[in-house]
């Protein structure tokens, strides 16, 4: 928000609006699980939830790394290419014989390091976000084919056991470890954006990069920090999807960087920073699985529907925000 | 002694002396990898040559670029410039694919005109969310993104639609005046545009709309006219760009049509030395900036590199062009040298950044 709403004369509803995008998610969230429970017996069934978590789990880690990027304002487009680059760093590093627990560190190294250097070019050379990390996701996406040209599968047995490994309840519905490990990121982040200096620098920031600046935050460490943040989740998520695949392949995730997008607007975080939480993008993450839920269970509709849907959803969100009158440029 | 050092500064200062540079440094290094590089020869009245090929093959970028260079230049981007390009040429092949004669001049004039026509109200609706609804144009272009692919498998019902169409080929590989047809469309659309913004006013009014629209409104500007205006024809530059990618290889894929190309175009107009932010643009730099893409492109194919490893080289070439253009970057790298701080460097203070 900038300073205008501090003196903005409130509103008579006590609904804050910061919110009113979060909770329209929500609803719509509800109702097209209500649509879908209606529809389709099996659609009722827990696990269909389970599975829409086990399917998007990568998805909503990076999804969070990017939360705190667009946060600041600022965008990240390498988060696709950096997914897939360690899936297959990943995999050559465990066909060639180097022990799990060496490669899932280096793996987890490599996103971090990346991110780290996109912030410094962003803020020590005044590069617009959008032109580095798009660097960044040429560079990421041509290491991949670097690597192999083909997909690389994965035998390693910790890699296997956390690929099938089902935690479950005692009626036999189950979530994967990677749901876990998604659910501790997501709440790392949150309490990190709400609860932490650094959360609300990213607020602040994302508000007002000049008045935050001059209340003497550090905008510099926190902007890297936060491409920081999105490099070590998209290292997260890259492992998730080597566990959920059981393989690196050159061209996976190509364009994930739009689904995460999406997914954070229409979870209700403005782009233009400042103002947004990580339980909306949780949201948005899950309404773009119920969407693929949905086309799949319908069975006469194409995946590129899916598509479309996202597109309109994104339109919808993007016009609400604008008629509650959240700051958009 | 001085005067040279003056000459030579005032010849680095200019704003296509780097791009031209990278470009001839990287045709050098073709030719003393491959020496018969630059040779053209004459086949049946057509130039044929790596040169020729890199031209035609640059046109649609061109195309695309240029739409995106006035767009950009308006303080917005153009996101869904590729999704266009697979919707026109989507809309394009499908409608020649069931007609009884795919020769037949008309078909393929309406089949254009139709797949322009969307084009250009696709590009109205981008336009309309930017000018009149006032949505952030990364966020309102990246909608037409997302759905646009959808939009192109749906009008190809997921298919490769394959056409066997004499005149529409000729657009992708057809020759006029033994110079390829793509590439003399490419360079009328230039000319064109070229000739709107630097022999009128217009020019000016773009610019001074992506320096401060609210500015530009007060001061009796129709600022969301102009904005309006830069996506419709940033949409038709992006649908005749679809055509030609369709025509090269006579068929239309919705999922590979166009992908990737808005990245390289928005590339192509920084290379060029336009600014992310908006303000002034220069025509000339986007169309070397595509050029040098399509050299570096080829480069790299010549060379039996997979094209999905070429990314990593166009990554090391984005990252040194935006370093040397970066004035920050720029007055580190002369103080160190002179020891001084640079003339410009004060003056040269960058636009306040628009956060992308």
């Amino acid at each position: 928000m900038t300073t205008g709403s501090l003196t903005a004369r409130r509103p008579r509803i006590r609904l804050p609006r910061r919110q009113v995008p979060v909770l329209a998610t929500l609803a719509l969230l509800l109702v097209m699980y209500g649509i879908g429970v209606s529809q389709y017996q099996a659609f009722s069934n827990v696990q269909v939830i389970f599975n829409v978590f086990i399917d998007n789990g990568f998805l909503l880690v990076v999804a969070v790394g990017m939360t705190f990027v667009i946060l600041t304002g600022g965008i990240d487009l390498s988060v696709g290419s950096v997914v897939a680059m360690t899936a297959m760093v990943s995999a050559s590093l465990l066909q060639q014989g180097l022990p799990a627990a060496l490669v899932l560190v280096i793996a987890l190294l490599i996103g971090p390091t990346l991110g780290l250097l996109m912030g410094c070019a962003i803020h020590f050379f005044d590069i617009q976000p959008f032109i580095v990390t798009l660097a960044g996701m040429f560079f990421a996406r041509g290491m991949c084919t670097f690597i192999s040209g083909s997909s690389i599968p994965i035998t390693d047995g910790f890699w296997t056991r956390m690929s099938q490994e089902r935690v479950g309840d005692p009626r036999g519905n189950f979530v994967s470890i990677s749901v876990l490990i998604a659910f501790a990121v997501v709440a790392v982040a949150a309490y990190t954006l709400a609860y932490t200096r650094l959360g609300r620098n990213v607020y602040a920031i994302g508000g007002n990069p000049q008045s935050a600046l001059l209340m003497g935050l550090p905008v510099g460490r926190t902007r890297i920090a936060v491409y920081t943040i999105s490099g070590l989740c998209s290292a997260i998520g890259g492992i998730l999807l080597s566990f959920y695949t059981l393989s690196g392949a050159p061209l996976i995730a190509v364009g994930m960087e739009l689904d995460v997008i999406a997914a954070v607007v229409i979870g209700g975080t403005v782009l233009t920073g400042g103002s947004g939480y990580v339980l909306g993008t949780v949201l948005g993450v899950l309404v773009l699985g119920v969407i693929q839920t949905l086309i799949t269970f319908d069975g006469s509709l194409n995946s590129w529907w899916t598509k479309i849907v996202i597109g309109g959803l994104l339109f919808a969100f993007i016009l609400l925000q604008r008629l509650i009158g959240i700051r958009y440029k | 002694m001085n005067d040279t050092m003056g000459r030579y500064r005032a010849l680095t200062a200019h704003r296509l002396f780097w791009p031209a540079a990278v470009l001839v440094v990287m045709l050098a290094a073709n030719t003393i990898y491959r020496p018969g590089f630059l040779s053209i020869e004459v086949t049946d009245g057509h130039l044929y040559g790596t040169p020729i090929d890199i031209l035609r093959l640059s046109a649609p970028l061109i195309l695309v670029a240029l739409g995106m260079t006035v767009v950009i230049s308006t303080g917005g981007i153009d996101l869904s410039v590729g999704s266009l390009c697979a919707i026109s040429g989507a809309i394009a092949c499908m409608y020649i694919s069931q007609q009884p004669d795919q020769n037949s001049l008309p078909v393929v004039l309406t089949a254009l005109a139709m797949a322009l026509g969307v084009s250009l109200v696709l590009g109205a609706w981008n336009g309309v969310l930017v000018a009149v609804i006032g949505i952030q144009p990364i966020i309102a272009t990246l909608i037409l993104m997302v759905a646009g692919r959808g939009l192109a498998q749906l009008i190809t019902e997921g298919q490769i639609i394959t056409i066997n169409s004499g005149p529409y080929r000729a657009i992708g590989l057809g020759h006029v005046l033994t110079l390829p047809l793509a590439i003399l469309i490419a360079l009328a659309a230039a000319l064109l545009v070229g000739a709107f913004t630097r022999r009128t006013a217009l020019g000016m009014i773009i610019e001074s709309v992506g320096g401060n629209a609210e500015a530009s409104r007060l001061a009796g500007i129709r600022s969301g006219r102009v904005i309006f205006l830069a996506y419709v024809l940033s949409a038709g530059c992006a649908a005749i760009a679809g055509f030609m990618m369709t025509a090269n290889v006579s068929s239309a894929d919705g999922n590979a049509a166009g992908l990737w190309v808005e990245l390289d175009a928005i590339l192509a107009v920084v290379i060029g030395g336009t600014s992310l932010a908006g303000g002034r643009f220069f025509l000339s730099g986007t169309i070397l900036g595509a050029l040098i893409i399509q050299t570096l492109t080829t480069t790299v194919y010549a060379m039996n590199i997979s094209p999905q490893t070429a990314l990593l080289f166009k990554a090391v070439v984005v990252i040194a062009v935006c370093l040397i253009q970066a004035p920050a970057f720029r007055a580190r790298f002369t103080r160190r040298r002179s020891g001084a701080p640079p003339r410009g460097a004060v003056a040269d203070k960058p636009k306040e950044q628009v956060p992308a």
